[in-house]
């Protein structure tokens, strides 16, 4: 029996920074995960993969990600997916520099 | 230290300038990720958690102030304002973008500096014993043999594309300080006789499947190197497995041949690379070497250096752990740590770079030297010129008292960067380094070297740490295992893993548990860690990690 589908955002990292970056509902790319588009059914998650995939000259690598409905939005399930939202440990770089999340 | 020439100077030129253009491709569209993925990684562009990164070469871990001051201000012109020194004596940045990474490449060219082979599926950065060219216990300066191999493995048309990468590390001393039994290719300078030759290890490895290198010629003659190298390399090309990237390193292929059939493979084809080597390359290793003279060494009282000693407890501290007996009578090596207490393990800013760059050329004969232990060495500093390096060094936060002590972390730089990373490493080492010296432990423990990873990979060597830490993800949590027991010297061992893992809150508590049993159970003050370890076995230790299992077992 295959295994239930889960929520998904779809992320990927931007081409000229490589920041991480999240596909949203009306196919904008964000860097706010609250932001994202949160897939709840899995044939249209393959979709939305492939409109990312589609998107070379924008993004690299997209791949969906596990989250959940939050008050404010999407938020992610997993320590690394919560690690990208954020930034490092060590110094107040990445998206948490700008407090945009 | 060796100095560019006209057509050094050139290929670095036409090779940014290459990959400028590929840049430009990337993003007018021209080319796609996957076409684009083999060009940037040739030229030790990565694309990691948060942002891109850029592997810088440091040749052999040798550099000048002048290029220490360029990577400053490369850091602060393109990136955050700081550097991460590597084990591989490379130095990483880690906020590039994209489009500056060819002007940062052409910037670092200008100063005799590139990133070329610090990535890919081919011979990566030699390294070599930080201490080289100044040891007292050196047989000879390993460095012109280095950058001999540096010249012959950049861009070798035969292995851009071997079945995984490849490094290689060389040490001139008995007393290994470059880990050469867990590399691919270690190489040993022995004496016999009058001559000077290696002792050539092959098939050593962390990562998933540890191993640690077996010896394939106990003596091989110098002018033999680079045939013999070339006839090692070349056997792997066609030997190794390509069918699984796990199976893939030389390590495998010696172990799944064994050393004999493989040793056999490689001498035969050594009877043809030997006959190609025309002699050429040892005219150049001459000319290397005249680059590599040692400095001149003043003849200077050493008073100074005597009164701060009795004068100052915190130099002293600092001369302790910090200094090295060098070769020249009235020098030191110096190491500086890059470990202060809570900071990033390798971290350095651009002010501190310039900082050690000034210090070098000023009282260090011109040179730096970045240590696997992610320290930054002045191998050569008159004894008399200490108590002001000191001083220099403490108002900049470079002055830590701890090299070889337990906060004296390597660490790679795990899920906070690394996009291969499993759980992180930094904030444990932070926690480690910190809680040791507040809970007044630091200098009781003594020496020790505990090295963390953050992924099965073990970039932070955890499985040569006399206690390694390695970060894993456990069912959606940062889970740690503990090896205790391994050895990246002359001795080398791989640890063995104690047990279950630690959840991250549960990491450091244990690490206490398991140094205070040593503290209780160790023959005298002197005697570390490790060679307690290795009098008593792992059980002590096993019962102090799991007193649960041990309350039980009871």
């Amino acid at each position: 029996m295959s295994r239930r589908f889960t929520p998904k955002v779809v992320t990927a990292n931007d081409l000229l920074d490589g920041d991480v970056i999240y596909l949203t509902a009306d196919d904008r790319w964000t860097r706010a995960h609250h932001e994202a588009e949160l897939i709840e059914d899995e044939a249209h998650a393959q979709l939305r993969l492939l409109f990312a995939a589609g998107q070379p000259a924008r993004v690299v690598g997209p791949y969906l990600a596990e989250a959940r409905a939050g008050a404010n939005g999407p938020e992610p399930t997993h320590f690394r997916e919560a690690f990208r939202t954020r930034g490092p440990s060590n110094y107040p770089h990445g998206k948490q520099e700008a407090a945009n999340v | 230290m060796y100095d560019y020439n006209a057509f050094d100077r050139a290929f670095l030129a036409e090779r940014n300038a290459q990959f400028r253009h590929q840049v430009e491709r990337r993003i007018d569209g021209s080319l796609t990720e996957d076409e684009f993925r083999p060009l940037r990684l040739m030229n030790g562009l990565y694309l990691q958690l948060h942002a891109y990164m850029l592997r810088i070469c440091i040749p052999y871990g040798t550099l000048n102030p002048g290029q220490m001051r360029r990577f400053a201000d490369v850091a602060d012109r393109w990136d955050k304002g700081y550097g991460h020194f590597t084990t591989r004596q490379n130095i990483q940045l880690n906020w590039p973008k994209l489009k500056d990474v060819p002007d940062i490449l052409d910037s670092l060219g200008e100063v005799g500096i590139h990133a070329i082979q610090t990535s890919g599926n081919t011979i990566r950065n030699t390294t070599a014993d930080h201490f080289a060219g100044a040891a007292a216990d050196e047989i000879e300066d390993p460095r012109p043999v280095a950058e001999l191999i540096r010249q012959w493995s950049t861009d070798h048309a035969e292995f851009q594309f071997l079945p995984r990468k490849f490094k290689i590390a060389i040490t001139g001393s008995p007393n290994d300080r470059a880990v050469t039994r867990a590399h691919d290719i270690g190489l040993r300078m022995v004496r016999r006789g009058d001559q000077v030759g290696f002792e050539v290890l092959v098939g050593g490895g962390l990562g998933r499947t540890p191993m640690l290198g077996a010896v394939i010629r106990d003596f091989l003659p110098k002018a033999d190197l680079l045939p013999y190298l070339e006839a090692i390399v070349s056997t792997y090309n066609v030997m190794g497995r390509r069918d699984n990237k796990y199976k893939a390193r030389i390590k495998i292929t010696v172990f799944e041949n064994g050393i004999d059939t493989f040793k056999a493979a490689v001498e035969e084809r050594f009877g043809e690379t030997r006959a190609q080597f025309s002699g050429v390359d040892q005219q150049i290793l001459k000319g290397i070497e005249a680059q590599f003279a040692p400095p001149a060494f003043r003849n200077a009282p050493t008073e100074a250096f005597d009164a701060a000693l009795a004068a100052d407890p915190v130099f002293r501290a600092w001369a302790d752990t910090n200094l090295t007996e060098h070769r020249a009578p009235g020098y030191a090596i110096v190491t500086v740590s890059l470990k202060a207490h809570g900071a990033t393990p390798g971290d350095a800013s651009s002010a501190q770079m310039r900082l050690l760059a000034d210090l070098a050329e000023r009282y260090g004969h011109s040179e730096l030297r970045i240590s696997h232990e992610q320290n930054v060495i002045l191998p050569h500093v008159h004894k008399s010129d200490l108590p002001t390096i000191h001083a220099a060094l403490a108002r900049e936060g470079l002055a830590t008292a701890n090299v070889g002590l337990i906060s004296d972390i390597i660490a790679c730089p795990g899920m906070d960067y690394c996009a291969l990373a499993t759980a992180r490493s930094i904030p444990v080492a932070q926690e480690i380094a910190t809680h040791f010296r507040d809970i007044g432990l630091e200098q009781e423990i003594g020496a020790l070297k505990i090295k963390i990873s953050g992924c099965i990979n073990a970039c932070g060597h955890h499985h040569v740490g006399h206690i390694g830490i390695l970060g894993l993800d456990r069912a959606g949590v940062e889970n740690y295992q503990i090896t205790l027991g391994g050895d990246h010297t002359e001795t080398a061992a791989i640890g063995e893993r104690a047990g279950p893992g630690f959840a991250y809150d549960q990491v450091v508590p244990a690490i206490e548990r398991l140094l205070r049993a040593y503290l209780a159970q160790r023959a005298e003050p002197a005697e570390t860690f490790i060679d307690a370890f290795r009098r008593l076995g792992p059980a002590p230790f096993k019962a102090a990690l799991y007193p649960e299992e041990a309350r039980d077992a009871a």
